[in-house]
């Protein structure tokens, strides 16, 4: 069981982290940043995250700026 | 729970990075980052960046730095190192700053074995400018003033650069890594702090090239360029410990 | 060091200077007039357990002076003429970063290669700068070996005072001449560097010193600063000398070793009863151009004497702003004028002034247009 923090401010939309989750728990969000872009979303209903860190660690942008095991 | 990932505190408070989306600077920068927090070294750190994207390193990191112009970073961190050997210098520079414009530069501070570090970004192109073609720009590659490719009659070959590196006899620690997946991300670290140790010990220059990604002078997407990095680069750009004068002791 | 005096070369006295001055970094890379500064250096840095590095280039030398001097230390490079263009780009950028480089220009011919006859071509290099940008040298000529002494230090002291890149701008005849000189103490005191040198990020936030800002607003606001700073020192530190001016009719003005031939040639004409008088600005930038403007209101005309087709001349011609007659003697490189070449022309010049000679057949002979 792990958790993440996204910071909104910092994400670019790249979606590397939606592709790196193991789990598939990050997912582009129906929200929009003020370019436009769709942000993601961190959606873990049922605790799946493993707290692995992959996620935060391929953000080029520290946009995952915590992450919980 | 545990906290198990969280932002070095090297990074500048609040900093936000001014990258295109899915470049790969961000993460050689908190590479370095995390490398700089665990050695302990932040307060001792003079660092000199000169010109291209890699430039802006001085508005995250939370060190000092001393600006040069394009090409010379080297240079003045022989300067800096000199008049300071009790502190920790490092540059870092994109390919087109480290071995184009200031090859010479570049080369002369391994063979004097300068004792600091260097980091080059490899992205087979001049990314500020809008994507052309540098000296790590691979054959075959199309930019913007190789319009049909990189060609022998036009254009001659590309350097690699952590080989000519290694081959000076003041490195003591020369290795090629690249930022494309969590493995090589891992790898990438540990060279970068073997990079920042080989001077800490006294015993040369120490060298990390990355192999990072350009996605927007690549027209891809961020993970189509890591896949390119992959499955193009790493092939003719091969990564390693091309020079390491602590093994075997 | 012994305040006695020493006989000794002008780019060795620069050299010993340095070092009395506590310059800690020598970075160079060798070229003839010059050379003799890095040699002498190399061993006595070693000695004294400073930095010397023989550089790839000169390219090499002043970046590894602006990573040196960026931490608070003092440090600089020689070179000559043609490799002094090599790093142009670097002085722009010490000027903008606000980097006290000294640097030692030993001048020998241009433009190009040149050979290494002894010459006065890069004054507008060094005054006018030959790097992009709104920036401003401080630049010294010395004219005796004492000089290269004392203005070394004045340039180390200047160069820290205000953060400005100083130029020490001597030529070939200088730097291979022996003089006796004394080196005495280095007279000034020690510039406190601690607000803004690079030492890392201890105890305070971390430090970053850079030309680019990418608000147009700062980058605005950095060039009038940068100028503002540059008028502080042509108030505080413009120098010159000055001989015989007060009753002169015609006054010799000359820059760097030709100071020497003007003034001997300046007591011949007055032995031949000629009231001439000489001025030498010793700090070419900031240029004197308020003394020379007040000495022109007076009515004395101005006769330039230098060893390349008139490049302070445009200087002394802005400073008169036409209230009194500018001529000029000259020659582009190689032996320095005369003495008796001077005499003889400005005899002639003054002959002109007073009608013996048509105006015309002057203009033919000295008097360059600009």
């Amino acid at each position: 069981m792990g958790k993440i923090v996204i910071d909104n401010n910092r994400c670019k939309s790249c979606y590397i982290c939606t592709e790196t989750c193991p789990k598939g728990l990050i997912k582009k969000s129906n929200k929009t940043n003020r370019l436009g872009d769709y942000m993601v979303e961190f959606d873990d209903p049922k605790g799946e995250c493993i707290g692995c860190a992959m996620c935060a660690k391929r953000c080029p942008d520290m946009a995952i700026t915590e992450v919980y095991r | 729970m545990q906290q198990v990932f969280s932002i070095p505190k090297s990074m500048k408070k609040d900093f936000k990075y001014t990258f295109c989306p899915g470049c790969d600077h961000g993460i050689a920068i908190r590479l370095v980052a995390e490398v700089i927090d665990e050695l302990g070294i932040r307060e001792d750190i003079i660092s000199s960046t000169s010109v291209g994207c890699s430039v802006f390193l001085y508005d995250f990191l939370d060190v000092d730095c001393v600006e040069a112009p394009h090409g010379r970073a080297l240079a003045s961190a022989t300067g800096v190192k000199r008049a300071r050997p009790d502190k920790i210098v490092f540059t870092y520079s994109g390919d087109g700053d480290f071995a184009s414009i200031g090859l010479a530069e570049s080369m002369h501070t391994a063979l004097r074995g300068e004792r600091v570090t260097s980091f080059c970004i490899n992205n087979t192109t001049y990314g500020m400018t809008g994507g052309q073609l540098g000296p790590t720009t691979m054959m075959g590659q199309v930019t913007t003033t190789s319009p049909t490719g990189r060609n022998r009659e036009y254009y001659g070959y590309p350097i690699k650069v952590a080989e000519h590196i290694a081959l000076c006899d003041g490195t003591a620690y020369s290795a090629r890594v690249a930022l494309d997946s969590i493995p090589h991300i891992n790898e990438a670290k540990k060279a970068i702090k073997k990079a920042f140790q080989v001077q800490l010990d006294g015993l040369g220059f120490g060298f990390v090239e990355i192999l990072s990604s350009c996605p927007t002078n690549w027209h891809l997407s961020p993970e189509g360029a890591h896949k390119r990095i992959r499955e193009e680069m790493i092939p003719v750009f091969p990564l390693g410990v091309f020079k390491d004068i602590t093994e075997n002791k | 060091m012994t305040e006695e005096k020493v006989l000794i070369k002008g780019n060795y006295a620069i050299a010993q200077a340095a070092i009395n001055a506590g310059c800690q970094c020598y970075f160079g890379y060798p070229i003839t007039p010059q050379t003799e500064i890095g040699e002498y250096l190399s061993g006595k840095m070693q000695e004294l357990g400073r930095a010397y590095v023989c550089a790839e280039s000169e390219l090499g030398a002043i970046n590894m002076v602006m990573g040196a001097v960026a931490t608070g230390v003092k440090a600089m490079t020689s070179s000559s003429s043609c490799a002094v263009s090599l790093m142009q780009e670097a002085l722009s950028y010490a000027a903008s970063d606000e980097l006290p480089v000294v640097l030692v220009n030993v001048m020998r011919t241009g433009p190009g290669l040149g050979y290494i006859y002894p010459a006065q071509g890069d004054y507008n290099q060094a005054v006018y700068g030959g790097g992009n940008g709104d920036y401003k040298l401080i630049v010294l000529a010395p004219s005796t070996v004492q000089e290269c002494v004392d203005l070394t230090y004045r340039a180390f002291y200047l160069a820290q005072k205000y953060r400005n890149p100083t130029m020490i701008l001597a030529d070939g005849l200088l730097g291979q001449m022996m003089e006796p000189a004394s080196f005495g103490e280095y007279p000034y005191p020690e510039v406190d560097v601690s607000s803004w040198a690079l030492t890392g990020a201890k105890g305070r936030p971390a430090r970053t010193i850079y030309s680019v800002a990418t608000e147009e607003k700062k980058q605005i606001q950095h060039i009038y600063d940068l100028h503002k700073k540059f008028e502080v020192i042509a108030e505080n530190e413009t120098s010159y000398e000055e001989f015989n001016t007060e009753d002169a009719e015609f006054i010799l003005v000359a820059f760097g070793s030709m100071t020497r031939n003007i003034k001997a040639a300046m007591n011949v004409l007055r032995a031949q009863g000629k009231k001439v008088g000489c001025f030498r600005p010793i700090t070419l930038s900031p240029f004197p151009y308020k003394n020379i403007k007040a000495l022109a209101e007076k009515g004395k005309d101005m006769i330039v004497v230098e060893m390349n087709m008139g490049q302070m001349l445009k200087d002394v011609k802005y400073a008169v702003e036409g209230k009194s007659q500018v001529s000029f003697v000259n020659r582009p490189c190689g032996e320095w004028l005369s003495v008796e070449e001077i005499v003889a022309a400005v005899n002639e010049i003054i002959a002109a002034k007073e009608g013996s000679i048509s105006g015309k057949e002057m203009e033919s002979r000295y008097a360059t247009s600009i």
